[in-house]
């Protein structure tokens, strides 16, 4: 396998990442970087580490030069997973108010002991902190209920000053969500199971509407909202797909309608993607951007309580009319 | 009788482990539920919740107690946002009892 970090690496390029991807020769991982500037999201280092953990540190290397800002990759602890030495010698900087250096979860007691860590690490209001608390909270716990992936869930966070904008990425090697979905689902595409999984209502777990008593089938579709209402970036790849929410044009005012199809919403998609065996969930959430999280929560609520009405009636029996 | 969670002493200022909200639901919630007991569900001091971990505590005691549920859980000290999720997952609970039986 062969993963360029290049030095457009936001989630606004994310499909350019993904199509960029070598992810053929699954024993070995070679990173490449650009010669003079690298700009990576967390999804993209921590995809990188979730399949460096699959193939293993011996067989993961970075080939070439990396330029002086490479030093951000050894910052954000890229070079714990490979068996290239770090180039960098320096005063490491304090982590707090910057970034979440790549960590690994595998367990409930795990994620609840990183999710009262990372908030003084990015140095958040309490407002901003829920939101962020909240985001991890479904996106780790969707990987340790549903992805069966052994190495757990690889995640990293970047706060950007200049924008006040968190960046946030969650990877695993596990059963993809086109598998995930099979048993209740059957999903034909990759693409398809990425837009069901999206859909409020929907969860891997049963067909019955209201979930089961542990899932509802609201974690994602929360999450794709929050970041919709906050007019930013969105992204899941898994299998052979790639789906991509686009920022909201800023030009059009008041909040942004929400949708629960998927298909609704300004996006990018493809479903021949190279594959991937598991799920990456991206998202960019600009704080100067965030409402109340009572408010926001209200705006999902009301698409989530349509969604299983329509749902509902889609059921109901119809007259025969001869 | 009269049942008192508090589920800062199990979940933390952050209520996000389904875990701890499963066990709260079999151990105390069913139960109670079952004698038709009232139980208090205090959040005070939990700053928040996510959807998850209200849907893992409170959707099957509403399914399978429909009316008991709704007449006996009682919820203190609840913030605006975790107000707004515990609505949330009423609506839809309530939304799809129906259609369980379509």
């Amino acid at each position: 396998m062969r993963i360029f970090l290049s030095n457009q690496g936001n989630l606004r390029n994310f499909r350019q990442f993904v199509e960029s991807l070598d992810l053929s020769n699954p024993r070995k991982l070679e990173i490449t970087t650009h010669n003079k500037w690298i700009t990576v999201h967390p999804a993209n280092l921590v995809l990188v580490v979730a399949l460096a953990i699959k193939v293993g540190m011996k067989n993961t290397e970075i080939i070439g030069d990396i330029p002086d800002t490479g030093r951000y990759l050894d910052r954000m602890g890229l070079f714990n997973f490979v068996k290239t030495s770090s180039p960098f010698h320096y005063h490491k900087k304090e982590e707090s108010g910057r970034f979440l250096p790549i960590k690994i979860i595998k367990t409930a007691e795990e994620q609840s002991h990183f999710i009262t860590d990372m908030i003084p690490l990015l140095h958040l209001s309490e407002k901003n902190a829920t939101v962020i608390k909240y985001i991890f909270g479904e996106l780790v716990r969707n990987v340790l209920e549903h992805s069966f992936a052994k190495s757990g869930a690889v995640v990293a966070a970047q706060y950007y000053k200049k924008t006040n904008r968190v960046s946030i990425g969650i990877c695993d090697t596990g059963i993809g969500i086109w598998k995930s979905l099979q048993t209740h689902w059957h999903p034909k595409t990759h693409i398809e199971a990425i837009k069901l999984a999206l859909t409020p209502g929907i969860t891997g777990t049963t067909r019955r509407e209201g979930g089961t008593a542990e899932n509802a089938g609201a974690g994602l579709f929360f999450v794709k909202s929050i970041a919709k209402i906050t007019r930013n970036y969105f992204a899941i790849y898994s299998g052979s797909a790639e789906y991509t929410l686009h920022k909201h044009n800023k030009r059009i005012k008041g909040v942004p309608r929400l949708y629960a199809d998927p298909s609704r919403d300004p996006h990018g998609e493809i479903n021949n993607a190279p594959s991937f065996q598991g799920t990456l969930v991206a998202v960019d959430i600009s704080l100067d951007e965030t409402p109340e999280f009572n408010e926001l929560l209200t705006g999902i609520g009301v698409v989530y309580d349509k969604a299983i009405r329509e749902r509902k009636r889609e059921k109901y029996r119809r007259p025969r009319f001869i | 009788m009269k049942n008192l969670i508090k589920i800062k002493r199990m979940a933390g200022d952050f209520a996000e482990n389904k875990d701890i909200a499963k066990r709260i639901r079999i151990e105390q919630l069913m139960p109670a539920l079952l004698k038709q007991n009232e139980v208090i569900i205090d959040f005070g001091g939990v700053n928040g919740a996510t959807q998850s971990f209200i849907h893992a505590l409170i959707s099957d005691p509403i399914r399978e107690f429909k009316n008991i549920a709704f007449d006996n859980l009682i919820y203190k000290n609840v913030n605006g946002d975790i107000r707004e999720i515990i609505s949330i997952v009423y609506r839809y609970m309530q939304e799809s009892i129906d259609s369980d039986n379509i």
